[in-house]
């Protein structure tokens, strides 16, 4: 049977787990509809249809303009109904979260998270999903006739060989009590990488020794088109905002690489970043933990290291 | 005010994640169990709002007997009474149609849990109660104030915050810097002993997943050691042998 995909917009650009979304619904059943709430660039319009998407539901009612969580769970639902689509696949995120679990409940559905494969061949419906916050995975089988799967970031590669997607508008039915939330006000960073969706994360750690030394971990970023994060103590210490806070009880990230920076390596920090596809630590102390964690390693002085490392991506990366 | 706090029984933080029976068990030897580490976030601040305002916490656990350390040091910390649903929490649908049964009985004006447990880390069990009793969820909530039938909240979103208001009844998935964990003090665990902790059945068994077996996460192969007065080498490495950057 047909797939839906809720499509992310992130500053008028859809995401790009989204995509990883459409790529993955279309290999479960090549007739994919993607539902996008917002503007669309043309350039964007063409992703969805080469990611593999066969249909958009484009809704551009200004009652969906902002990101609602309960609004868009009803769209989506209904949007379920009206394609007669029986998997929901969204990439995850908090609101993507919110929005799965939601219309699971509307749908009668299975909800199976953090999803890292497609479905197995063997009888029934059944993907491997991430637990214990990266340590191990469960298969887990959906045992309703629909579901709803979010996916981590890397379940699938986009594809690029799809055809124009068909474009049709959409007007969900509008109900008062999905507008009980009020946003007051929204603070957000403009222009900068996202973290969770980031393909490198340069991280820092309470041995940067304090904020004004940050210079060095942006630097290198900046030289790698990385976005930045943080050990749990230095966003504590407000050295640097929650939102980079990365582990256990912060974000979990899966980047191609993961470059941590005065990080000792607690286990609870490792919890964030142990999807990583290859992890370099910097750490002056051959003894920290990290370094059995790591791919490749570095020992030492940070404040030596990193000028001399932004040096070499520069020069090697012009 | 009648807060529900729902708390998660998962391994330390810590704890060695391991598989029996043919990895379809988890192995609970010489694991430690806690309160999840969001859930006590959102325990501490139920605790503020009722030093605040008034009313009364209980906390709901869905679990066999052997939490029964983890509600009583909910408990401890300030909850004032405690209802554990007896049966495994085997999915989240399962456990969220436990939590709304007794979160419909109860009237509560707030429900607060963590945004998500850290043994399955799914983050879908507020969203899945707030629409199973027809009312709001927010999450991840970094902090929540009440005025009047209003709740204020900050919710963290990616790449940065945003400022939300809603009426309660409603459900709040919280993380830090919502409140500080609380310890429990010596006169909080003597009291706890004898606070009522009410054992109640499921009310439906219904669950929508079932998990065949699990895998552990492949070990990393090893360190590969670069000189730090060498870092060209290093990018070269980055660049052609991983191919990351
Ligand atoms: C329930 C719970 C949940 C937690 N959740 C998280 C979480 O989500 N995320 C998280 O990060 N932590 C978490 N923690 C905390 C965690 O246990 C560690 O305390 C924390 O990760 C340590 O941060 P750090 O590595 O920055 O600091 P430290 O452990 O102090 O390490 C600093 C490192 O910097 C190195 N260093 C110092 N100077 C230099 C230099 N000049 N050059 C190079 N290296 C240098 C040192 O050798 C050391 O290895 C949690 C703890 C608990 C109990």
């Amino acid at each position: 049977m047909a797939t839906l995909v809720f499509l992310e917009i992130d500053e008028g650009s859809v995401k790009k787990s989204s995509f990883e979304a459409i790529s993955y619904a279309s290999a479960i059943n090549a007739e994919t509809t993607a539902v996008a709430f917002g503007d669309l660039s043309a350039d964007d319009l063409a992703k969805i249809g080469k990611a593999g998407a066969t249909k958009l539901l484009h809704v551009t009612d200004a009652p969906f303009a902002q990101p609602n969580s309960m609004a868009y769970a009803s769209a989506l639902a209904e949007a379920m109904e009206k394609t007669g689509a029986d998997t929901l696949v969204l990439a995850k995120s908090s609101l993507g979260d919110a929005i799965a679990a939601r219309t699971s409940v509307k749908l009668s559905a299975s909800l199976i998270s953090n999803v890292t494969s497609l479905p197995g061949e063997e009888g029934g419906f059944s993907v491997r999903k991430s637990i214990y916050t990266g340590k191990a995975f469960a298969n887990t089988q959906s045992v309703t006739s629909r579901r709803v799967l979010t996916l981590r970031k890397n379940a699938a590669l986009i594809r690029e060989d799809g055809q124009t997607v068909a474009v049709e508008g959409f007007q969900p039915t509008v109900r008062d009590a999905d507008f009980n939330v009020k946003v007051l006000s929204r603070e957000k960073a403009t222009g900068e990488i996202l973290l969770p969706e980031a393909d490198i994360v340069v991280s820092g750690g309470r041995g940067m020794k304090g904020p004004e030394n940050w210079n060095l971990i942006e630097g290198l970023a900046q030289a790698l088109g990385a976005a930045t994060g943080c050990s749990k103590p230095v966003s504590d210490m407000d050295w640097r905002p929650h939102r980079e806070h990365v582990g256990q009880t912060g974000l979990k990230v899966a980047p191609s690489l993961y470059i941590a920076v005065g990080i000792s390596g607690a286990i609870q920090h490792l919890a964030g970043v142990n999807s990583s596809k290859y992890i370099l630590v910097i750490n002056k102390d051959p003894e920290a933990p990290f370094f059995k964690a790591a791919d490749y390693g570095v020992v030492g002085d940070a404040f030596e290291v990193l000028p001399r490392l932004t040096e070499a991506v520069k020069a090697q990366l012009g | 005010m009648k807060i529900l706090v729902c708390i998660t029984h998962v391994p330390d933080t810590t704890a060695r994640i391991a598989f029996t029976d043919n990895n379809t068990r988890f192995d609970k030897t010489g694991v430690q169990y806690i309160i999840g580490p969001y859930d006590d976030y959102a325990l501490a601040r139920a605790v503020e709002l009722k030093e605040q305002l008034g009313g009364s916490i209980t906390a709901l656990n869905v679990g066999g007997s052997e939490t029964e350390p983890t509600i009583r040091k909910a408990l401890a910390i300030g909850a004032d009474d405690a209802v554990r649903v007896d049966a495994e929490p085997t999915d989240s649908f399962f456990v969220a149609n436990q939590i709304a049964h007794v979160a419909r009985d109860g009237h509560y004006d707030l429900i607060l849990m963590g945004r998500e447990s850290i043994d399955y880390n799914g983050g879908q069990v507020h969203g899945m109660v707030g629409e199973l009793l027809g009312i709001p969820s927010v999450s991840p909530v970094m902090t929540l104030i009440v005025e009047g039938q209003k709740v204020k909240m900050t919710r963290e979103i990616e790449g940065g915050k945003e400022f939300v208001e809603a009426d309660m009844p409603l459900v709040a998935g919280c993380q830090e810097p919502i409140a500080e964990w609380k310890i429990p003090n010596m006169r909080g665990i003597m009291s706890a002993r004898t606070k009522p902790l009410h054992v109640v059945a499921p009310v439906s068994d219904e669950q929508r997943t079932h998990v065949g077996s699990y895998e552990l996460l492949p070990p990393k192969a090893g360190v590969k050691l670069v000189d730090p007065n060498d870092m060209a080498g290093l990018v070269n490495l980055l660049k052609n042998e991983a191919k990351v950057i």
